[in-house]
């Protein structure tokens, strides 16, 4: 008897085997409190050694605001559109939450490899750990935008309530993002250095600091294209939502939502395929 | 082999069949042109394969306190991932009853945080539920004696300190199947003692124990059974004192 034989005889399971999507599902959920936990105490750990700490969470963004606000705003005189500081302040902060899942989800795996190599627990924690520490970063800035608006001169509306369905879309694109980048890193760790680049392109092309309507009013194929770019439409969404004069088609909502979905599932499901790879030399 | 072969009432907890593991590196510089080693079998554009295990295969069973030496580089703690399953085998297999879990925690644990929040983590980490981590907690505290210091960032720890918390928080559950590598090392002879205790105590309430060491008193005095590793090969497998002698020989005949 061969000593696979023996072990199939007295039940032995295969170490280190992939388990089937439901099982790893179900795992990762069983480990929920070690994710929340994993994204709270990096966040804690990261501004520990800040003076200002947690506060830090919140001059980021404000500054990165005031900064580009001020120098794009400049530069595009009379182009910049109507409510400028808004719209910036707006887009900056949400685009932050974009940026930061698509950045640390790409070293989740790779920038974890002591972890990895150490202890057994379904990878997908990582990654979804990374967003939702990302989430746990925006929230400051949340509070910090409900202040701004209404200073701006965008009172509050009961519009401003669907924020929570948009920001649970948002999550679930993020986290599809990053579980993609976070095994394409395994296999090309250049790619660390490459990202920086695409998360800039996004940056100036997903209409954080222009108005798109208005800079390719003469080309309208390339407004058609932004029909198709899911952070600019997440972005207009929540103008639209916020801001009472930014109107933008609901049907977008719809568009969004496929967006998240597809990323998800997509991600998923690419993470999951090379389960036993991660770690490995 | 070991004079357990035939006894079928034994039950057999993990089972190494045939494993082979092969690393591949990004070599970076020139190889040395003779290696004695034979551990590099090709070389390939700055690619070097490693070939760690070459067929290794053996029984473990329930409530055995296993010994694995060799020199450095021999495989053993090659080994001792793949019976985790951190690494994965190049052919052959390694089963289990239950998933083996390697003594260590360390990785999973922040500098900047208190002791309290990373005995939180670390169990997490562990895949303890919240509540038994909750209860958990005095006895780790304790047992790393760290009664004072616990509400302090670790990084202001002693290294004796980090280490005392690593391992109480590690070593704080009852595992099934338990690696323990190079662990028992660390801390002064007091806890050095007091670790083996924790680590027979675990044994004794029917878990299963791999034992990396070097120390060959604390291999003496744990397992009853011991794995000699050698480049990648097993040269014995049998009672520990056996093999003791035969690697004793081996390594004085050099």
């Amino acid at each position: 008897m061969s000593l696979a034989d023996i072990a199939a005889q007295h039940g032995l399971h295969r170490v280190g085997a992939r388990p089937k999507l439901g099982k790893y599902l179900k795992q990762t959920w069983d480990r929920r409190d070690f994710i929340i936990a994993l994204a709270r105490y990096r966040l804690q750990s990261d501004l520990a050694n800040n003076r200002l700490g947690v506060l830090w969470l919140v001059l980021r963004p404000l500054l990165n605001a005031i900064v580009y606000g001020v120098i794009f705003g400049l530069l595009q005189g009379p182009n910049r559109g109507a409510d400028y500081p808004a719209v910036v302040v707006t887009g900056v902060f949400l685009f932050e939450y974009f940026s930061s899942s698509l950045s640390r989800g790409a070293k989740s795996v790779t920038g974890n490899r002591s972890l990895v190599q150490s202890l057994a627990f379904p990878r997908l924690t990582l990654p979804v750990a990374e967003v939702i520490e990302g989430f746990f970063s925006l929230l400051p800035s949340l509070a910090v935008l409900a202040v701004l608006l209404p200073i701006l001169g965008h009172w509050p509306t009961w519009s401003w309530l669907l924020m929570i369905p948009l920001l649970v879309i948002f999550t679930v694109f993020n986290a599809g993002v990053a579980m993609f980048v976070a095994r394409l890193t395994v296999h090309v760790q250049d790619l660390t250095q490459f990202l920086p680049f695409v998360t800039r392109i996004l940056f100036y092309t997903s209409g954080v600091l222009f108005n798109v309507d208005t800079i390719f009013k003469t080309y309208p194929w390339v407004l058609q294209l932004y029909d198709f770019h899911p952070v600019y439409q997440v972005l207009r969404i929540a103008r639209s939502v916020l801001m009472g004069n930014q109107v933008y088609d609901p049907m977008y909502w719809w568009y969004f939502s496929a967006w998240a979905l597809v990323a998800f599932v997509g991600g998923l499901l690419f993470f999951w395929v090379a389960e036993e790879r991660y770690g490995r030399d | 082999m070991d004079g357990t072969e035939n006894v079928t009432d034994r039950v057999p907890v993990v089972i190494v069949d045939d494993l082979h593991v092969k690393y591949r590196v990004f070599a970076s510089g020139r190889a040395a042109r003779r290696t004695k080693t034979g551990l590099l079998s090709r070389t390939q554009g700055g690619v070097r394969y490693v070939h760690a295990l070459k067929g290794v295969s053996f029984t473990a069973y329930q409530n055995e306190s296993i010994g694995v030496i060799g020199a450095n580089g021999s495989g053993k703690s090659t080994l001792m991932r793949a019976i985790v399953g951190l690494t994965p085998p190049h052919s052959g297999a390694v089963f289990a009853s239950s998933r083996p879990n390697l003594l260590g925690v360390g990785a999973a644990l922040m500098p900047n945080l208190s002791g309290e929040s990373n005995i939180v983590l670390g169990g997490l980490a562990l895949g303890f539920p919240k509540k038994e981590i909750a209860g958990m907690r005095d006895g780790i505290v304790e047992f790393a004696e760290l009664q004072e210091f616990i509400d302090l960032p670790m990084r202001t720890y002693s290294s004796g300190m980090q280490a005392r918390l690593k391992f109480a928080i590690a070593a704080s559950k009852q595992h099934e199947i338990l690696i323990v590598d190079e662990a028992l090392s660390v801390g002064d002879k007091r806890f050095q003692k007091r670790s083996e205790a924790r680590i027979r105590e675990i044994r004794d309430a029917a878990g299963t124990i791999f034992l990396v060491s070097h120390s060959h008193q604390s291999i003496r005095d744990t397992c009853s059974r011991t794995l000699w590793l050698n480049k990648g090969e097993l040269m014995a497998d049998g009672p520990t004192e056996e093999v003791m002698a035969a690697y004793e020989a081996h390594r004085s005949a050099q």
